[in-house]
């Protein structure tokens, strides 16, 4: 199976999360950048799909030069070719991202692309579907669990208590969530072979957008530093009186 | 009509997370409900101001097929004459949205706090990055604004004056291509279900120490009527099931009581947890993260403090 999977370099965000004084970007001079988490299952199940059954991944990005660390870092994990789609500095919006990424899935024989759910920055929830409309192909997302079978794949997720399962033949789209696997750690051997791989790289045609973001800000939170109740065993009195105050205790 | 939104049901009443939306709704003006069942919960949507039901019943569509329920909405949308559509932030409603965007080619905007129409065709907004670590100021120009509401943000607050609101049923009309993807649905397995709508989660990290220490917390969470909850390092240790997560790439719960236990509080997880209406840690260390996020906090082994907690809760 011949399956191209998109990725996407976000920041790293750790204990806290800052912009920058311009309001346009998180402020990532204290951190580092990574492959998306719904995005990092998604290589991996790529990567078990044609271990089990042949074929090959490709891995996709759109965003700055810089991102080919993140497809480098795909390669390690076991994806045996890499695209970048270089952006000039401008945010791609979901419709251009969609766009951008179809016309790369017509240049090539792709019988599955899998994506993340959502990016963990900018939280979008539809590049997968718009990309299924442009290709006129099926698609299921936040998936799960995933098997391939002889007239397609069956992909499943778990929604207020019940399991639903989707048929797709393919070719087909699929958006998937962390938890689907474990994502391995990539070997050496992989590391190496990754730093040396050739990346594709292509200019994607920009299309402004009719939602625009004006600035970006962190939420001033409800809570402030915790009262300490105590310590160890003998906080548990007061510790039942505020649960009794709350009215959690029926 | 304004808006337009698609109500989810949960055991036949309107989801939790669909009443936060239509109480978003209503701040943009007459309020239409969207329902796919065989009956429309119209008592329950009347104390939320919804003024029409429309009703897409099983004859018509049966069960969920996602872009079935965009089509649909797409067709209600041009002949109501709405300016808004919008669903709760849910998988099913984010992943309906993003559908009803591509079949329209207009902007969808996920996991929305605020809307304000700002004339004409402008709607002025407020919405979630970072799974709501981040807020985005934006402005979205389309003739019809598509929008999911993030459920943990947006309080539900039922309509000043109940309305009378009047059930029509709709027959959409639907191309095959629609109905290719649907979901087959079946009972799933216990545990992970209810934590978004949880009352009380007991949450349990690293502190916990394997997958053995559970047990005080599962004993706990049972005595407070409630579920056990886990952070991403307890996932990827395999320790609890991915279905039991907390945080940015897990569940977001929204309950009356949040109990961290051995939880530092990386940044992922209090995005999971900041929709909890208490927060109580239980922490070795006083400078954990968590603290800052938290109304109270014991400073201790939860080994200890739980047990304890659970005999007092017991005696009483």
């Amino acid at each position: 199976m011949e399956i191209l999977v998109c990725i996407k370099r976000v920041p790293t965000v750790g204990g806290k999360i800052a912009v920058t004084p311009d309001g346009q970007e998180v402020d990532t001079r204290a951190s580092g950048f990574s492959i998306s988490p719904h995005e990092e299952c998604a290589v991996e199940e790529a990567v078990q799909i044609t271990e089990r059954g042949g074929g090959s991944v490709s891995v996709l990005t759109l965003g700055p030069a810089e991102a080919v660390e993140q497809l480098r870092g795909a390669l390690a994990l076991g994806a045996h070719r890499a695209v970048l789609l270089e952006t000039d500095g401008r945010e791609f919006g979901p419709i251009a991202t969609a766009a951008a990424i179809a016309a790369e899935v017509r240049s090539g024989s792709y019988d599955l692309v899998l994506l993340g759910n959502e990016a963990a920055d900018t939280g979008d929830y539809q590049v997968g579907v718009r990309l299924a409309h442009e290709l006129g192909w099926p698609v299921a997302t936040g998936i799960k669990n995933l098997s391939v079978e002889d007239a397609g794949v069956v992909a499943r997720r778990e929604y207020r208590g019940v399991e639903e399962a989707y048929s797709l033949p393919l070719p087909a789209v699929v958006t998937v969530k962390e938890g689907i696997n474990l994502p391995r750690y990539p070997s050496l051997p992989g590391r190496l072979r990754a730093k040396r791989a050739a990346v594709e790289t292509s200019a994607p045609v920009h299309v402004a957008e009719g939602l625009r973001k004006e600035a970006l800000r962190v939420p001033e939170s409800s809570k402030h530093q915790a009262s300490v109740l105590g310590e160890g065993v003998d906080a548990v009195p007061a510790l039942v009186r505020v649960l009794e105050e709350w009215g959690v205790l029926s | 009509m304004t808006a337009l939104v698609l109500v989810e049901l949960d055991g036949g009443a309107p989801a939790d997370a669909s009443l936060r939306a239509l109480t978003l709704a209503r701040s943009l003006g007459d309020v239409g409900a969207v329902v796919f069942a065989d009956s429309a919960p119209a008592d329950a949507l009347a104390q939320y101001g919804v003024t029409d039901v429309y009703l897409v019943e099983s004859s018509s569509l049966d069960g969920y097929a996602p872009q079935a329920w965009a089509r649909t909405l797409a067709g209600l949308a041009s002949e109501t004459g709405a300016t808004a559509v919008l669903a709760a932030g849910t998988d099913r409603g984010n992943e309906v949205l993003a559908h009803l965007g591509a079949i329209t080619g207009l902007p969808m905007a996920a996991n929305c706090t605020l809307v304000t129409p700002d004339g004409g065709q402008t709607h002025r907004l407020v919405r979630h990055r970072w799974a709501g670590l981040l807020l985005e100021d934006a402005v979205m120009e389309a003739p019809v604004a598509l929008f999911t509401v993030a459920t943990d943000s947006v309080a539900n607050v039922s309509a000043e004056t109940p309305s009378s609101p009047q059930v029509h049923v709709h027959k959409p009309e639907l191309a095959e291509a629609d109905l290719v993807v649907r979901a087959a649905e079946s009972p799933a397995g216990a545990g992970g279900a209810s934590l978004a709508t949880a009352r009380v989660v007991v949450g349990g990290g690293r502190g916990v120490g394997g997958a053995d220490g559970f047990v005080p917390l599962e004993e706990l969470a049972e005595l407070l009527g409630g579920v056990v909850g886990v952070s991403r390092v307890v996932t990827s240790e395999g320790w609890r099931p991915h279905k039991q997560q907390v945080g940015q790439t897990g569940t977001k719960i929204t309950p009356e009581l949040y109990l961290a236990c051995g939880i530092s509080g990386a940044i992922q997880h209090i995005a999971g947890c900041a929709g909890a209406k208490h927060i109580i840690a239980i922490n070795t260390d006083p400078g954990a993260p968590i603290l800052s996020h938290a109304d109270y906090a014991v400073i201790g082994d939860l080994h200890q403090v739980i047990p304890a907690l659970v005999e007092a809760l017991r005696s009483r």
